[in-house]
């Protein structure tokens, strides 16, 4: 246990240390050139802010997530299923493939106000699909590339077996995409969280954080605008934290993993 | 005994694609209960004639046939194990789970699984090393798993593909060792693939020596060693000169060198 909490105390270290330092010069800079809040509030100041409208901010925190939630839940899902398809039938893949690199290229700050109009500036929906869009293309490339990529001789000794082809998927090639997947997945928590206050920056409930962030700016108040936008990578970093742990959990067994934690 | 060849190879050719022949007219028979192995330098088609028997890849011509079945019939019907060089285990199984794996495509019972686990672990000497992952292993226990997983439904006839090719010597002899025990104990029929002079003849029944460009059969060399084999059997006269003999096939020399050998490989 001692030595768990010390290999903990070695990975937290560094970048708590990185973090804090950051920090405290932030202040002292801010302090010492007399910098002008509308340019960059003090950290204290923000800190002071976050308390003070902790009721608001936490309530804009949860609508957007669940928004970024949903986007994810979609855009992911879909993902998987499409590069299943892509996998099984190459064909498909093949013919299928440049649009879903087309479809990548879409300047998302031009479809949100699409968006918007085909589901409503208030329905959540909207900012689920701007959100869903945002995740599709990492979540699809990685989980391919990992059902693809299988070492031939893993499904040569399948072939050995008998093994038909949705056997073959179940029993290798999935768990074997597992890593690449979480990969993708892990981008997209974080695009998933971006894509949400994109949306709403084009339009939505005065409860939503992306609105929040934008009206604060509007009426010069920085300090709340700053410390939405430290809400929202807040909630960025932990649904990544929540998807790094779900794959922690799954892939254990993952030796490229383990040869990355070893001593 | 039976007298049907555990495999018959009739007149079989591989082209490739690219318009490499890698292999030309093979006709070999594989005796019932027979370790034997094929020998050859890069390029001579040995791994290739390996995945032609166990049909996982087809022949450009002649005809495969494994317990007097065509190929791919008996590929269907699991008559044969195959082991690569590399153990290829499932990273997210246990070794009891790598182990069990055909036999759950096979729909065994999860007792019957078991039961089979249990005695293959035994058999391989992995003994309480069920539940972990392939990579707390060494590669020599990896292999010994894959060689468990090839032989757990029994199959009449096991494909080795070089499999102790990644090891180091000292691990490689005692594997050759443990190979031996387990064919007489399992009974199986191995064709054995294998760059390794010393490994053919030790192992062997007969060696089939190969040639390159294109892989044809140079010579079949009868290993008259007689078994169990032990650590001593290395150090046996005849042991020194079975190893030149075949030294000197490979090299495309020699092929009057030792007339009773010649005799005896009729």
């Amino acid at each position: 246990m001692s030595v768990a909490l010390r290999r903990r105390a070695v990975d937290w270290g560094p970048p708590l240390v990185v973090f804090a330092v950051g920090i405290l010069s932030w202040q002292l800079l801010v302090v010492a050139f007399n910098v002008q809040e509308f340019l960059l509030p003090k950290p204290t100041q923000i800190a002071q802010t976050l308390w003070d409208e902790r009721s608001s901010l936490w309530h804009a925190g949860i609508y957007t997530f669940k928004e970024a939630l949903g986007g994810f839940a979609i855009g992911s899902s879909l993902a998987i299923a499409v590069s299943l398809v892509f996998a099984a039938f190459r064909p498909v893949g093949t013919a299928f493939m440049p649009f879903a690199v087309a479809a990548n290229a879409v300047p998302i700050i031009a479809f949100a106000p699409i968006m918007n109009n085909w589901f409503g500036l208030l329905n959540p929906f909207s900012k689920m699909a701007i959100a869903a869009v945002l995740c599709f293309f990492p979540v699809l490339i990685t989980t391919l590339r990992g059902l693809t990529s299988v070492d031939p001789r893993a499904i040569e000794l399948m072939r050995s077996y008998a093994a038909g082809q949705a056997s073959t998927f179940r029993r290798v090639r999935i768990p074997a995409s597992l890593p690449h997947m979480f990969a993708g997945l892990k981008i997209a928590s974080v695009l998933s969280m971006i894509g949400a206050i994109v949306g709403e920056y084009f339009g939505g409930p005065t409860t939503a954080l992306g609105v929040t962030i934008l009206n604060a700016s509007a009426y010069t108040n920085f300090s709340l605008a700053w410390a939405g936008i430290v809400l929202a990578s807040a909630f960025g970093i932990l649904f990544y934290g929540a998807v790094a742990l779900a794959e922690r959990l799954t892939t254990s067994w993952d030796p490229s993993r383990r040869d990355f934690h070893a001593g | 005994m039976n007298d049907r060849p555990a495999v018959s190879i009739q007149g079989v050719s591989k082209e490739f694609g690219s318009g490499v022949t890698a292999l030309s007219g093979i006709d070999l028979d594989v005796r019932p209960r027979e370790l034997i192995s094929l020998i050859g330098p890069s390029g001579c088609g040995k791994s290739t004639l390996l995945r032609i028997i166990g049909d996982l890849i087809d022949p450009s011509a002649g005809v495969v046939e494994v317990n007097g079945k065509p190929a791919p019939r008996a590929r269907v019907d699991h008559d044969y194990g195959i082991v690569f060089q590399e153990a290829v285990l499932y990273d997210w199984r246990t070794v009891g789970k790598n182990i069990a794996l055909p036999l759950e495509l096979l729909r065994w019972s999860r007792e019957k699984r078991a039961a089979r686990v249990e005695e293959l672990v035994r058999l391989v000497e992995l003994e309480g090393f069920e539940d972990h992952h392939p990579w707390q292993l060494s590669g020599g226990m990896q292999q010994r798993v894959a060689i468990a997983r090839a032989l757990s439904f029994e199959p009449a006839l096991l494909l080795m593909d070089e499999p102790f090719g990644a090891l180091d010597e000292m691990t490689r002899e005692r594997l050759n060792m443990e190979l031996l025990r387990i064919w007489e104990a399992s009974g199986s029929t191995i064709v054995f693939v294998t760059h390794s002079i010393a490994e053919a003849v030790f192992l062997s029944t007969r060696v089939v020596v190969m040639s390159p460009r294109p892989g044809r059969i140079a010579d079949v060399v009868e290993i008259d060693l007689p078994y169990p084999r032990t650590a001593d059997t290395r150090e046996e006269p005849r042991f020194f000169e079975l190893v030149t003999h075949v030294r000197e096939r490979l090299a495309g020399r020699g092929a009057q060198v030792e007339p009773e050998l010649a005799e005896e490989a009729q």
